[in-house]
């Protein structure tokens, strides 16, 4: 590879089109952004003669209402049943007054103020899942912005800058503008004439001005150009209120050091670009606009306690959680199940060996969320910060601000703690609420001092405490995938699997639609086709 | 290799109001947290309390929802060393796999901590060496 800068990237797809095939292109043209975005191909059709099949479906999750709401409108008989006593799954909202008892027996109820809530589970939609953005039209849900960049939020790292959080948009800029810097004077210096032609090499020293905003002399200094992007001293002020005054950068070594660099690239991730939303209300707007459509076919309360097949049909045995002592079935020509893995895996089920190998081989990653509730909602009043998110090395990782009620007086809710994988879900997940609470208000303070007037009450979710999932979402790794996941997937006999864990978007609410689509629509083919 | 730096909290839960119920807890008040993905808890005691206790609770009888964590106190499972150490490094069904967040150290030491306490009197202790043997 020694000409590889020089390889536009129509002939790159041109080559591996030649030497690899049109499959192979595609897949790449799908990686390098172009192509189809998203695997959903519209509203599901299914045609053809049912012949009165019945389905049950385990899970009233957004998978399993899925599966309910378009198979029963193809004509099969449906039933679900779900173990908590309410739709949705893990697409939920705590709202004031709302009480929810963790394992091990710790109850907790939100003292939210009305119209205030977390969401414990999912929050965001990227633009990118169509089916999940599909179902949200044609069931109603109305959906505003989901703020992911906010350049005002705080990035943190304890050991740097003195503790002092930095604003985003300042790293940032001192980032491009630093490194812009650099590679400007190795390009001046002729260093770059080997790869570079002379010609580009202008166009290059232009947008390294323009992109690091640089001045005259290719520098990246405290004057009002970088201003424009890092902020100011003084900000462009009415009449004779003075001059506005330029900030002064971060020199490069130091925000090198700092490592704050590292949560640049977590905006211009595909999964996290603008546009982001979230429905108006809370996440659970979603189950409950799904459980309009098939909540008649909701049997709440029951606890699954076996998975049965034979040649004819499935046997499900469940009990009540009000009276666990009376083992009932339901009885269907087909089962989906969605099950969370952790659950399904210490169940009776008759499947295949391979299945059952899948099913007992992917564990689910641990992730805390807690919400704090303030008296007032100071980052905006005092720090001037709309939604988004602030990072931080500390073991709360993030502080999220609400995308609701901008710039109104009065309370409002935090996203005091995100964890997702790592040590420090475990170690929250170990805490009581009232501890996990109580450190993401001590370790969020150093962000923002005002936590210590103003906190009022807070609600913790660690997902391996949550009795319905027993953790967060399905943990892959590249080998787990490669020798389980088309057996975890396949239709066994007369049961499949669907859910975020059957996907290949796994803890996303749209790897758990596409999954029941894709699950429904090879069951369906088979029922028209025998 | 991993940064070993932790950081401390004093949780000032009287101090604060949160709905939370307070519950039993093993831990004394102060806490450790690991910086990376890595624990740095090294004794058996502190491992459990700040990880395994999140699902086999601080009484390690385990609990039940939908589906269950076991019981570890009086727990036949654990006479043969082997068999604990390798759920710790591998997992399986609902237990996570640690081997990538604790040492061959750590995973002896929490492992000891849990043959020899919660109704368990296993003597025979779990060396680093029986931890890095089990690793494929």
């Amino acid at each position: 590879m020694q000409n590889e800068s020089v390889i536009r990237r129509r002939d790159l797809l041109a080559l591996i089109g030649t030497v690899a095939g049109s499959s192979a292109m595609y897949h790449a043209m799908t990686s390098l952004g172009f192509a189809s975005e998203s695997a959903y191909k519209g509203p599901l059709k299914l045609a053809g003669d049912v012949k009165g099949a019945s389905v049950l479906v385990l899970g009233a999750g957004l998978a399993g209402m899925t599966a309910a709401l378009e198979l029963r409108k193809a004509g099969y008989k449906v039933q679900i049943l779900e173990f908590n006593s309410r739709a949705g799954g893990r697409n939920w909202s705590i709202r004031g007054g709302d009480s929810f008892v963790e394992l091990g027996g710790f109850r907790q109820t939100s003292q939210f103020e009305q119209g205030l809530y977390l969401n414990p589970g999912p929050w965001r939609i990227p633009y990118h899942h169509r089916a999940l953005l599909d179902y949200c039209r044609r069931l109603n849900v109305t959906l505003e912005p989901f703020i992911q960049l906010n350049h005002n939020a705080y990035l943190h790292a304890t050991r740097a800058f003195g503790g002092k959080p930095q604003r985003f948009r300042s790293i940032k800029a001192d980032f491009q503008g630093g490194v812009s810097e650099l590679l400007a004077k190795v390009t001046q210096q002729g260093r770059l004439d080997e790869t570079v032609g002379k010609e580009d090499q202008e166009i290059l020293l232009q947008s390294l001005r323009d992109w690091g905003a640089l001045d005259r002399d290719y520098k990246y200094n405290a004057n009002l150009v970088s201003a424009e992007f890092r902020g100011y001293a003084r900000d462009p002020g009415g009449g004779l209120m003075g001059d506005p005054l330029p900030s002064e950068p971060i020199p490069l070594q130091e925000l090198l050091r700092s490592r704050m660099w590292r949560y640049l690239q977590t905006f211009a991730r595909y999964d996290f670009q603008t546009t982001m939303f979230q429905p108006v209300g809370g996440m659970d707007m979603i189950g409950k606009a799904f459980a309009r459509e098939v909540g008649d076919l909701i049997r709440y309360g029951a606890k699954v306690t076996q998975i049965q097949q034979n040649g004819s049909g499935v046997t499900v045995s469940y009990v009540d959680t009000a009276s666990p002592s009376t083992v009932q079935q339901a009885t269907a020509d087909w089962c989906i199940c969605t099950i969370p893995l952790p659950i399904l895996s210490q169940l009776p089920v008759d499947v295949s060996a391979p299945m059952k190998s899948a099913i007992d081989s992917v564990p689910y990653a641990a992730s805390v969320k807690i919400g704090l509730q303030f008296k007032r909602r100071f980052w905006e009043e005092d720090d001037a910060i709309y939604g988004g998110i602030s990072y931080t090395d500390l073991p709360i990782r993030q502080i999220a601000y609400p995308n609701y009620g901008f710039n109104r007086g009065g309370r409002g809710i935090l996203l005091g703690a995100y964890m997702y994988g790592g040590a420090n879900s475990f170690e929250f997940t170990a805490m009581t609420p009232a501890e996990r609470v109580a450190s993401a208000v001590e370790f969020g303070a150093a962000i923002h001092p005002q936590y210590r007037n103003e906190f009022e009450n807070g609600v913790a979710v660690a997902w391996h405490r949550v009795p319905f999932t027993l953790g967060c979402a399905g943990e892959w790794t590249e080998a787990t995938r490669a020798q389980h996941y088309r057996n975890l997937c396949q239709i066994d006999g007369r049961i499949v699997l669907a859910g975020e864990h059957a996907s290949q978007l796994p803890a996303w609410q749209e790897g758990a639609i596409l999954s029941a689509l894709d699950v429904i629509s090879r069951l369906h083919e088979r029922v028209v086709k025998t | 290799m991993m940064m070993r730096t932790a950081t401390s909290v004093v949780a000032a839960l009287a101090l604060l109001s949160a709905t939370a119920a307070l519950g039993q807890d093993s831990g004394a008040g102060k806490r450790t947290f690991s910086s990376g993905y890595r624990f740095v808890e090294m004794t058996g005691e502190e491992l459990f309390a700040n990880v395994c206790q999140g699902c086999h609770m601080p009484d390690a009888t385990g609990a039940s929802g939908a589906g269950t964590y076991p019981s570890l106190a009086g727990n036949k499972n654990l006479e043969a060393a082997g068999y604990p150490v390798f759920l710790v490094i591998n997992g399986r069904r609902g237990m996570p796999a640690f081997g990538d967040m604790m040492t061959d150290g750590q995973i002896a030491a929490v492992v000891n901590y849990l043959r020899t306490h919660f109704s368990n009197n296993y003597q025979d202790a779990v060396t680093t060496k029986d931890v890095q043997d089990a690793r494929r």
